[in-house]
């Protein structure tokens, strides 16, 4: 029984902690709000009555902060997903979603729509088309080469076509108009939920969900996975479709967040650890709490990087330096876990 | 029942061994010697079905290996890989329930049932006061034997051992050698592999000697480990006694290398 209450209590917890930062979230920025109104306005909607409340106050919260804390959530629970199960999958604590190309093609595929100056729609789904592609890619080449160890062909191929990618990136950059086309490269590649709208959202959700349903599903087997092809394969687990299936998932996560916010680093490296910390490493237990944690650590970094200064902070920027403290202190906490 | 059937394994630029036929009978158990590099390893993984045969078969009750589901070659053979450290700090609980896996549905988790058989086999093993132990934390020996309730876990009718004592202390491989006779009279199949004749000796009703990949011979212990057979697998002059042995209730025959340096 008392190990049924600590589930419950991993979970509850960091839940109701988000909870209180989503209230605190909605209350903060350049119109702050008392969170007993945003509460009371809450309330009111779902329950249909009438709140009284002034039109503009209805549009902070639904128009303009709904969206961005929505997307916080939804990309941050989405990329600690995915570095959650790239961990377990290649056996590494070190692995993030990006490292079999997903956000360097993403990237390509948003800079390839800026340079060609096309509408935001249009950039959001050539990201999302090549991030998609850019893994297909990898992943073709992994399993064309055999021989070797069919986890490290992958991962190598990742990095290698990661880096061409990054190189046709850059080339982009150099012959993009310094003026306009330029910065918002550059934005996009730093990531950030500024222009996130409802429309967005709704195009994110659908694929987010997608990728997590098999990661669930499949939640037992990544335990398994993470013992190696081999042993796995002794187990009963046929590697080959299991992982195939997993990377799947995990892209289309990916990608999808990757198209609504850009390059949004250090949340599927940083939070899956935070998460074994807390739950441990089965993934069953992991998984719902590396994304609780995943969510609050992105709303948390989107609201400073909306609130510190009079003008947006890029979300890749402040990521890194609320990540990197984090994951070295996880280092010397956690050392013992990793070997 | 395990039949090896003129089993040609390795990879396909690169062949290891052939001509390998033995058959196991049911609670039998079966050990393979042989000098490093010799294919034990590449063996096991043709028998486990992890890599395809060059040519040959290898059969159990149900059919040919090389046509059976990955999940349902789980269900007949249980593994014991050589002790490693382990990725990530799994419960040594987690780690044998993880031997449940072919027998959980492709998207379910172990139930109540799994967790009792992990239970039960943690339990056989003598290892149940380490069922909440870090797996990356416990001695080698430890290790071993989580690994071995892991594979019971399967409940397999064959069990595979690759080298089930290497990296254990003299005590340790005592007890897993114990452990396994347990098994053997209780009706499990054993195939193991081990780099010490003496172990042989001990806890196999036969022996396999592969010497580059073909097999030498496949008899009873007495008969096949001699001073002969064993300097043309190893290459070095072994004396091979017989002792009487009040403990044992049976004379215990031992080998030991006659150093060509006087001492």
């Amino acid at each position: 029984m008392k190990k049924g209450s600590a589930r419950v209590v991993e979970v509850v917890v960091p839940l109701a902690l988000l909870l209180a930062m989503v209230v605190g979230a909605f209350a903060v920025g350049k119109y702050p709000l008392d969170w007993r109104d945003v509460c009371w306005l809450f309330w009111a909607k779902l329950t249909g009555t009438p709140h009284g409340f002034p039109p503009s106050f209805e549009t902070v919260v639904f128009g303009i902060r709904g969206p961005r804390i929505a997307g916080a959530l939804l990309i941050g629970a989405a990329l600690a997903a995915a570095g959650a199960a790239y961990q377990g999958l290649f056996r590494n604590p070190l692995v993030s979603p990006d490292i079999l190309g997903v956000s360097s093609g993403a990237a390509l595929g948003a800079v390839l729509g800026i340079f060609l100056s096309l509408p935001v729609a249009a950039i959001q789904g050539l990201a999302f088309v090549f991030g998609l592609g850019a893994v297909a890619l990898v992943y073709l080449i992994g399993s064309s080469v055999r021989g070797h160890d069919p986890v490290l062909v992958l991962v190598l191929a990742g990095v290698v076509l990661g880096t061409l990618f990054g190189s046709c990136v850059a080339l982009l950059k150099y012959l993009a108009d310094p003026y306009n086309q330029l910065p918002a490269i550059t934005f996009w590649l730093l990531g950030s939920l500024a222009g996130a709208n409802g429309g967005d959202i709704r195009a994110g959700v659908l694929p987010m969900l997608i990728g997590l349903v098999p990661l669930y599903l499949l939640r037992w087997r990544m335990n398994v996975m993470s013992l190696g092809d081999e042993e796995a394969q002794a187990l009963g687990v046929s590697t080959r479709r299991t992982r195939l299936v997993v990377v799947a998932a995990a892209t289309l996560m990916t990608s999808a967040a990757v198209a609504m916010a850009g390059v949004v680093g250090w949340i599927g490296l940083l939070i899956p650890h935070v998460a074994r910390l807390i739950a441990g490493p089965d993934f069953t237990r992991m998984l719902p709490v590396a994304m609780i944690v995943g969510a609050a650590f992105l709303l948390g970094v989107d609201t400073l990087a909306r609130t510190m200064t009079g003008m947006e902070i890029p979300l890749g920027v402040l990521t890194a330096f609320v990540g990197t403290p984090v994951f070295i202190w996880l280092l010397a906490a956690a050392r013992r876990s990793w070997t | 029942m395990l039949a090896v059937d003129n089993l040609a394994f390795g990879y396909r630029n690169k062949p290891v061994g052939r001509d390998v036929s033995f058959t196991v009978a049911a609670g039998e158990t079966l050990g393979l010697l042989g000098p490093n590099g010799c294919g034990k390893t590449t063996l096991f993984r043709t028998i486990l079905g992890l890599l395809a045969p060059q040519g040959g078969r290898v059969l159990i009750e149900d059919g040919e290996v090389a046509a059976m589901s990955r999940q349902a070659i789980a269900r007949q053979f249980g593994y014991v890989p050589q002790a490693h450290a382990g990725y990530f700090p799994f419960a040594v609980r987690d780690v044998v329930l993880m031997g449940r896996t072919a027998h959980v549905g492709l998207f379910a988790a172990p139930g109540e049932r799994d967790r009792a058989i992990a239970e039960r086999m943690l339990d056989t093993l003598g290892i149940a006061h380490l069922a909440d132990r870090t797996y990356t934390q416990i001695s080698g020996g430890e290790r071993q034997l989580a690994l071995i309730a892991r594979a019971l876990a399967q409940e397999p009718r064959i069990l595979v051992m690759d080298e089930p004592t290497a990296n254990l202390d003299f005590g340790n491989q005592v007890r897993v050698l114990e452990r396994i006779r347990a098994l053997s009279r209780e009706g499990m199949t054993v195939i193991l592999s081990t780099h010490d004749p003496d172990q042989a000796f001990q806890c196999c009703d036969r022996v396999v000697l592969i010497h580059q990949g073909r097999m030498l011979a496949c008899a009873p212990p007495e008969q096949a480990i001699t001073p002969a057979s064993l300097r043309q697998l190893y290459g070095v002059d072994v004396a091979v006694v017989e002792i009487d042995s009040p403990e044992a209730g049976r004379p215990l025959r031992i080998c030991t290398p006659t150093l060509r340096q006087p001492l």
